[in-house]
Order: structure tokens, then C-alpha cells, then sequence
């Protein structure tokens, strides 16, 4: 059985001419979750930008055993939640519920499925009463959880969170762990914070320089480099 | 009551009045009570705050009135008072149209109105980053204050900084923003939820708005 991610010596550079990944090989199994620790710049999040093909560098990216080509693109993108570190760039309807329901929209469902997914998101991540209200209007924190169900509800294969707990409250931050340890995709979570890492994931890789230099254990990379 | 009235509904019959003033020759501007009673009417069946309604349509003003003293020193002065009172009754028509219409049901009018998607989708667009566009300058305003103290007359070139580095933050947001909307599947065009109903209510509020501003012009032919 192929693997939810398998990447191959993947590089890629800025337009400026900065590398951002230098080599990257990376695996992850059905329903596993990794955290990826590492210093600002290390290319995390332009990893994670690869992994549906918003960014494309050289070297090989299959999810689920689907190569990341342009022809698969929109295939890719349906297996392959991505949440974002600044949640005002991915709010972008006029309210949460049919933000939230852009996703099974462009998918292809009827509205008042699409509908009805967008409301059961909202109501995993606790925010059903705002679903009339505009986004621009939510605080951050709560940007943060319209953003997190916008990508439930499409159901992904896999969820990458970029900075997922940037924002929340320690209240909402255990509630999110506890959600996300209970879904039964993998995830792949670019985060500072060790502990909410430890809840949520079984695996950790470190990034420094556009390259992963160690693997592990989530306690043992965070112990190792100080994190 | 205006409030719950379909977008598309309020959207024909601020149409209708517009169009009624614009095409009113100067001759017969003496007129432009009927048109202030109809807008001060509906003003008070949405419940709107009259005084604060008609403040903010004078942002106007100062546009108006630089057309008007070029049309007055070209020797129309009459025309050029028609422009200043024609110019703040449309505005206080758009606003009562802006004050009683939440923006989504604004574009989801112009859309069942067979507006150009790619049109109201750029309305759409430009008025949810305004407000983020807004955040940064209001950002970088603060930080400024923050490091003179008050809220510093700016010199040319640090205006000019400013306002670069602002697009420079701009473009950069445009474009985060593109990758993530991409990132969730959009392909072009923004799929749309049902969307409400035209009811007999809303043509009755377009039937009135049309015949009162149709009699108006009529009346003062």
C-alpha cells in the first residue's frame, strides 16, 4: 500500500535566487501525524506549500500514490487540506458558513450538501453561531477555527496546519488537539509549540537550512534542539 | 422593512431615482424637494439616523464643488448649484441603498441582476481587502505613532516610503491570498448558495420607486 506522502530530493529557490529546500526526502503512512519543528526560514512552510502544488520545485511528490503534476492538480488539491498560517488570506467569501462551504462547492456538491458539511465543520470547531456573520468581523482566534473547517469539510486525506495554534487561547488550543487527535487523517502540523505538537503527533522532523536533520520522536526532537 | 427587501429590488429603484435627477434639466432643479421627501421618507421607514445619513453623504461636497465653481466661472452658475444638490441627493441614495443592504445580499443583487460575474466578483473581492488593506495601513500608521509619540506630519518622502512600502505589503498579501484561494480549489469562479427569493414585496417597493420617480420627472418636464 503506497504511503499518504512520499517526496524525493526535493529542491526548490525564490525567484531572488534564495533555496528554500535543499533535498528534501520525506514519507508519511496513512493516518500518522508529524510535527515539523525548526528555526523561521527553514522552509517548512514552503515545503508544505509543495505538497498541493501551489509551489513547484524539482524532484518527485506523489500523495496517496498520485503524482503532484499539473494534470492532477485539482485531484491533489482534494486530498490535501492546507491551512494557512495567516487565516485573513484564506477567508475570503462573504460569510463563514459559505466560506467554510466553498470548499465541497468547488468540488462539485449540491448547495444544500455542501451546506450541510460546511455546518457540521463549524460545529466540530465550535463556531456554528457565527456561520451568518462575516469573517472580518470574527477575532483571530476565531478566524483560526473558520479556517481549520473550511478544510474539514472537504474531508481531505491529509491536513497540513501551518502554525495552527497561532492565536488561540489555551482553552481553544487543548480543544483543537483533542479534535485533530481524533480524526482519522493524517496531518502534518508546522508549529513552535513542542507541547501541542506532543498532543496531537507521534513524530517529529527537524528543519534547518532547507533540509531535514533529524527524526523522531516528538519529545526527543524537541529535547534535542531545545524547542 | 427596507432592510429585508431583496438587494436586486433596492438596487433598480436607486437606479430609478438617479436616473430620474440626472436627467432633470437645471431649469427645473426647483424640484429637488420632491426627491429629498421621497430619500428623507425612506430613510425613515428603514429607521435609518436622518442626521447621521445626511452627514455622511456630504463627503461629497468638496468634489461637487469644485465642478460646480468651474461651471459657474464658465458662466452657468444655475447649472453649477444643480450639480452640488443633484451630486448629495445621489449620495444620499447610495448610501440609503449601502445603509440597508449587507454587502454579500449587495453582490448576490448584482449577480441575480446579470451583472458580469467577474464584475461583482471583483466588488467582492476589492471590498473584503479593503478592510484588510485598512488593517495594514492602520498597522503601520500605529507603529509610527508608537516610535514619534503622536501622529507625525509626514514629509514627502517618508509619505512616499510609506505609501510604497504599503503596496509592497499589498502585493505580497494579493498574492498569499491568490495561493491560498488556489490551495482550496478555486478555479475562476466563486460557486454561490441559494440565494433569496424575489417576493411581491420587493416588486411592489421597485413598482413605487419607479412610478414616484418617473412622476417627478414627468411633473417637472
Amino acid at each position: 500500500m503506497s504511503k499518504i506522502v512520499e517526496v524525493r530530493n526535493l529542491h526548490f529557490s525564490y525567484e531572488d535566487g534564495t533555496a528554500a529546500l535543499r533535498g528534501i526526502d520525506f514519507d508519511l503512512d496513512h493516518g500518522a501525524r508529524v510535527a515539523l519543528f525548526g528555526p523561521n526560514g527553514s522552509g517548512k512552510t514552503t515545503f508544505a506549500h509543495h505538497l498541493n502544488g501551489i509551489l513547484r520545485g524539482s524532484g518527485s511528490i506523489a500523495i496517496d500514490g498520485l503524482p503532484v503534476t499539473e494534470k492532477n492538480l485539482p485531484e491533489i488539491r482534494r486530498r490535501v487540506g492546507l491551512v494557512f498560517q495567516e487565516s485573513d488570506n484564506q477567508l475570503f467569501m462573504p460569510t463563514v458558513l459559505e466560506d467554510v462551504a466553498f470548499g465541497p462547492l468547488a468540488s462539485g456538491l449540491a448547495a444544500a450538501e455542501a451546506s450541510e458539511k460546511a455546518c457540521a465543520a463549524l460545529d466540530r470547531v465550535g463556531l456554528l453561531s457565527k456561520a451568518g456573520h462575516a469573517p472580518w468581523h470574527l477575532s483571530a482566534g476565531e478566524k483560526k477555527r473558520a479556517a481549520i473547517a473550511g478544510i474539514l469539510a472537504t474531508e481531505p486525506k491529509l491536513l497540513v496546519l501551518d502554525e495552527p495554534t497561532t492565536w488561540l487561547d489555551p482553552p481553544t488550543q487543548r480543544a483543537l488537539a483533542n479534535l485533530l487527535a481524533g480524526l482519522p487523517q493524517a496531518a502534518i502540523l508546522i508549529t513552535h509549540d513542542a507541547k501541542f505538537a506532543a498532543d496531537v503527533a507521534q513524530h517529529a522532523a527537524f528543519f534547518e537550512e532547507g533540509r531535514i536533520v533529524a527524526r523522531g520522536c516528538v519529545q526527543e526532537i524537541a529535547e534535542r534542539f531545545g524547542w | 422593512m427596507l432592510h429585508r427587501r431583496h438587494a436586486a429590488a433596492k438596487i433598480l429603484a436607486a437606479l430609478a431615482l438617479l436616473i430620474s435627477m440626472a436627467t432633470l434639466p437645471p431649469a427645473y432643479s426647483f424640484g429637488w424637494p420632491a426627491y429629498a421627501i421621497i430619500l428623507v421618507t425612506m430613510a425613515a421607514i428603514a429607521r435609518l439616523p436622518a442626521l447621521g445619513l445626511l452627514g455622511a453623504a456630504a463627503a461629497v461636497l468638496p468634489f461637487a464643488l469644485c465642478f460646480a465653481v468651474m461651471i459657474a466661472l464658465a458662466g452657468d452658475p444655475a447649472r453649477g448649484v444643480w450639480l452640488i444638490i443633484r451630486a448629495y441627493l445621489s449620495s444620499v441614495t447610495a448610501l440609503l441603498l449601502v445603509a440597508t443592504t449587507p454587502m454579500p445580499e449587495l453582490i448576490a443583487g448584482l449577480e441575480w441582476l446579470r451583472t458580469p460575474r467577474f464584475l461583482a466578483q471583483v466588488m467582492q473581492f476589492l471590498y473584503r481587502y479593503l478592510i484588510v488593506l485598512i488593517a495594514e495601513a492602520s498597522a503601520t500608521r500605529q507603529a509610527m505613532m508608537l516610535r514619534a509619540g503622536s501622529a507625525p506630519a509626514l514629509r514627502f518622502r517618508q509619505a512616499a516610503a510609506a505609501a510604497g512600502s504599503l503596496f509592497a505589503r499589498a502585493y505580497a498579501r494579493a498574492q498569499a491570498i491568490h495561493r491560498a484561494m488556489v490551495a482550496r480549489g478555486f478555479d475562476g469562479h466563486l460557486p454561490t448558495s441559494a440565494k433569496a427569493h424575489f417576493q411581491w414585496a420587493d416588486a411592489g417597493l421597485l413598482a413605487t420607486a419607479i412610478v414616484l420617480s418617473a412622476g417627478v420627472r414627468i411633473l417637472l418636464r
